[in-house]
C-alpha cells in the first residue's frame, strides 16, 4: 500500500503538486487521471521516487520515504516496476534479455534460473516466441507486453505505468489493461497507471484520482465516476462524445 | 552562469561514475562492447589517416629543405617528431573526438530521449557509472591506438620517402633514431590518457544531460566535438607548457 500524505512540488515558481492525499491499495488497479498539464507525470515522478516533494511524504507499505538512507532507497526501488509510456526498452538488448536485465541487476541467480523465470514471464504476457526479437523489430503492442513483463520479472511490490495504452490500438489496449489487470490481482501488487484514456479508465480503474492544476479534484471508482456531480470530472469524461452518450442511458435508465 | 553550470554538472557527474558501481558481471560485459566499439571500431580509420598524414608530414618536410649543408636524415627527424609529439596524441584525438565522441553523446543522448535512463534510474542503478564508467575503462586502452597511429605514421613517412625519391631509406631511419629523448615518449602517453578521459567524460555529459528530441541528440552531438575538441587543445597546451619548456 501507498499512503500519499499532502505533498507539494515546484519548479521555480510553477507550483505543480498543491498538497495531494490519498492511498494506493495493493491489488488494485488506480489510475491518476486528469488534462495534460494537471500533474500526472510528476505525482507519478515522486511516487517513483524520481522527484522529491519540498512537502508532504510519501509511505511505502509503513516505510516513510523522506527516512530512507540512500541503501534503502535503492532497495525499495528494485520492489518498483514501471511500464513507460514509450516502453523505454533497451535497444541494445534482445527481448529476453531485457526481461532478463532487472534479474542481472539485482539477484544472484544463475543463468539458468534467470532465463527460466524470463520465459515465465514472457509466457505470462503471450510472447513465447519473440525472445531472441530486437525491440526494433516488434510492434507497439509487443513492445508494451515486453515492457510488463520486465516491470514484473523481480517480483514488484509496486507497478507503476505511464500512458501504457499510448499509441496503441483499441483492441491491443483492451488486452494491455487486462493483463495489467490480472497481473496486479495475481501478484497482489499495488498498481498505479498515469491515463487520460477513458476507455481504460472504465476497463480497470478500481480506483480513481482525478487532478486538476496540481489539486487532487475528485476521487472514486469507474463505478462512481458517472454519477458524480464534480463539474471538473463530468467535463472531463464527457468531453467526448461516447461517454456523453453513455452517461444520457445511464440517467435514462435510472428513471 | 550556463557555463559555471555545466562545469559543475560535468564535475559531478565524473563523482557519481565513481560511486556506486554496477555489478561486475554486468560491467565486464558492457566494457568489453565498448572495447569493441571505441577501440577496435576505431583502429581502421586512425591507421589510414596516421600512415598517409605521416606521408603528407614527409614530402613537405622533404621539399621544404633546399638547402644542401642540411642533412637528408632530417626528414626522418622531423617526421618523427611530428608525430609522436603532436600528431599522434593531439591530431588522432580531434579526429577521434568526431568519431568516438559523436557516437557516445548520440548513443546516450538516444536513450534519454527514449526513457531508457529514466528506466535504468526507476530500478535503482546509477545510470551514470553504468554507462559512463565503461567508456571511460575502454578509452583507458587509448593509448594502444595511439601507439600504432604513431608507428603507422612513421612507416608512412618512409613509404613517402621511397615512393617520391626523396632520399633514401637508411637516412630516413638515421633520422628516426637521431637524438631520441625517452621522455617524449611519456610526453606523449600521457597527454593520450588526459585526452582519453576527455574522449569519454564530455561526450557523455552531452549526451546524459541533454533534453528535448531527435533534433536535440543531433546538436549535442555537434556541441560535444566542438567542446572536446576546444578541452584537447587548451589542455594541450597547457601540459606542452609544464612538460616540455624549461
Amino acid at each position: 500500500m501507498i499512503e500519499v500524505k499532502d505533498i507539494e512540488k515546484s519548479f521555480g515558481d510553477a507550483r505543480i503538486l498543491k498538497g495531494i492525499s490519498t492511498t494506493f491499495e495493493e491489488g488494485k488497479t488506480s489510475m491518476v487521471i486528469g488534462q495534460s498539464g494537471s500533474g500526472k507525470t510528476v505525482f507519478l515522478k515522486c511516487l517513483l521516487g524520481l522527484f522529491t516533494p519540498e512537502k508532504g511524504e510519501i509511505i511505502y507499505d509503513g516505510r516513510p520515504y523522506s527516512g530512507l538512507s540512500d541503501d534503502q532507497r535503492s532497495d525499495l526501488r528494485a520492489e518498483m516496476g514501471m511500464v513507460f509510456q514509450g516502453s523505454a526498452l533497451f535497444d541494445s538488448m534482445n527481448i529476453l534479455e531485457n526481461v532478463m536485465f532487472p534479474l542481472r541487476m539485482f539477484t544472484k541467480q544463475s543463468k539458468s534460473e534467470m532465463a527460466d523465470r524470463a520465459d515465465e514471464v514472457l509466457k505470462r504476457v503471450n510472447l513465447e516466441d519473440a525472445h531472441k526479437k530486437m525491440p526494433s523489430e516488434a510492434s507497439g503492442g509487443m513492445q508494451k507486453r515486453v515492457a510488463i513483463a520486465r516491470a514484473i520479472v523481480n517480483r514488484p511490490k509496486y507497478l507503476f505505468c505511464d500512458e501504457p495504452n499510448s499509441g496503441l490500438d483499441p483492441r491491443t489496449a483492451i488486452v494491455i489493461d487486462n493483463l495489467i489487470q490480472e497481473i496486479t490481482e495475481e501478484y497482489n501488487i499495488t498498481t498505479v497507471i498515469n491515463s487520460h484514456d477513458m476507455n481504460s479508465v472504465m476497463e480497470i480503474g478500481q480506483k480513481i484520482v482525478f487532478l486538476k492544476d496540481g489539486v487532487k479534484a475528485w476521487e472514486g471508482s469507474n463505478k462512481t465516476i458517472f454519477k458524480t456531480d464534480n463539474e471538473a470530472v463530468t467535463n472531463f469524461v464527457y468531453s467526448s462524445d461516447l461517454f456523453k452518450k453513455v452517461r444520457q442511458m445511464y440517467l435514462e435508465e435510472r428513471q | 552562469m550556463t557555463y559555471l553550470h555545466n562545469i559543475g554538472t560535468y564535475f559531478m557527474m565524473i563523482g557519481q561514475m565513481f560511486h556506486k558501481p554496477t555489478k561486475w558481471s554486468v560491467m565486464r560485459r558492457l566494457v568489453f562492447k565498448d572495447i569493441e566499439d571505441l577501440i577496435i571500431g576505431s583502429l581502421g580509420i586512425v591507421s589510414f589517416i596516421s600512415f598517409f598524414v605521416g606521408g603528407v608530414v614527409t614530402i613537405q618536410t622533404a621539399l621544404n629543405i633546399d638547402n644542401p649543408l642540411i642533412p637528408k636524415s632530417l626528414i626522418g627527424f622531423a617526421t618523427r617528431q611530428s608525430i609522436i609529439l603532436e600528431f599522434a596524441p593531439t591530431f588522432i584525438s580531434i579526429i577521434m573526438a568526431g568519431k568516438v565522441g559523436s557516437y557516445i553523446t548520440s548513443s546516450i543522448g538516444t536513450m534519454r530521449v527514449t526513457e531508457q535512463i529514466d528506466a535504468l534510474e526507476v530500478m535503482g542503478i546509477n545510470a551514470v557509472n553504468y554507462l559512463v564508467f565503461p567508456k571511460f575503462v575502454a578509452l583507458m586502452l587509448y593509448p594502444f591506438v595511439i601507439s600504432i597511429a604513431m608507428f603507422l605514421g612513421i612507416v608512412g613517412g618512409l613509404a613517402a620517402v621511397i615512393f617520391g625519391d626523396f632520399g633514401t631509406v637508411d637516412d630516413f631511419i638515421t633520422g628516426v633514431q637521431l637524438d631520441f629523448i625517452p621522455f617524449h615518449i611519456f610526453y606523449a602517453f600521457l597527454k593520450t590518457i588526459v585526452f582519453a578521459f576527455v574522449l569519454a567524460t564530455i561526450p557523455s555529459f552531452y549526451g546524459f544531460y541533454m533534453k528535448g528530441g531527435a533534433l536535440e541528440v543531433g546538436k549535442a552531438s555537434t556541441t560535444s566535438f566542438v567542446w572536446t575538441s576546444v578541452v584537447i587543445i587548451l589542455l594541450n597546451y597547457i601540459l606542452t607548457q609544464l612538460l616540455l619548456s624549461t
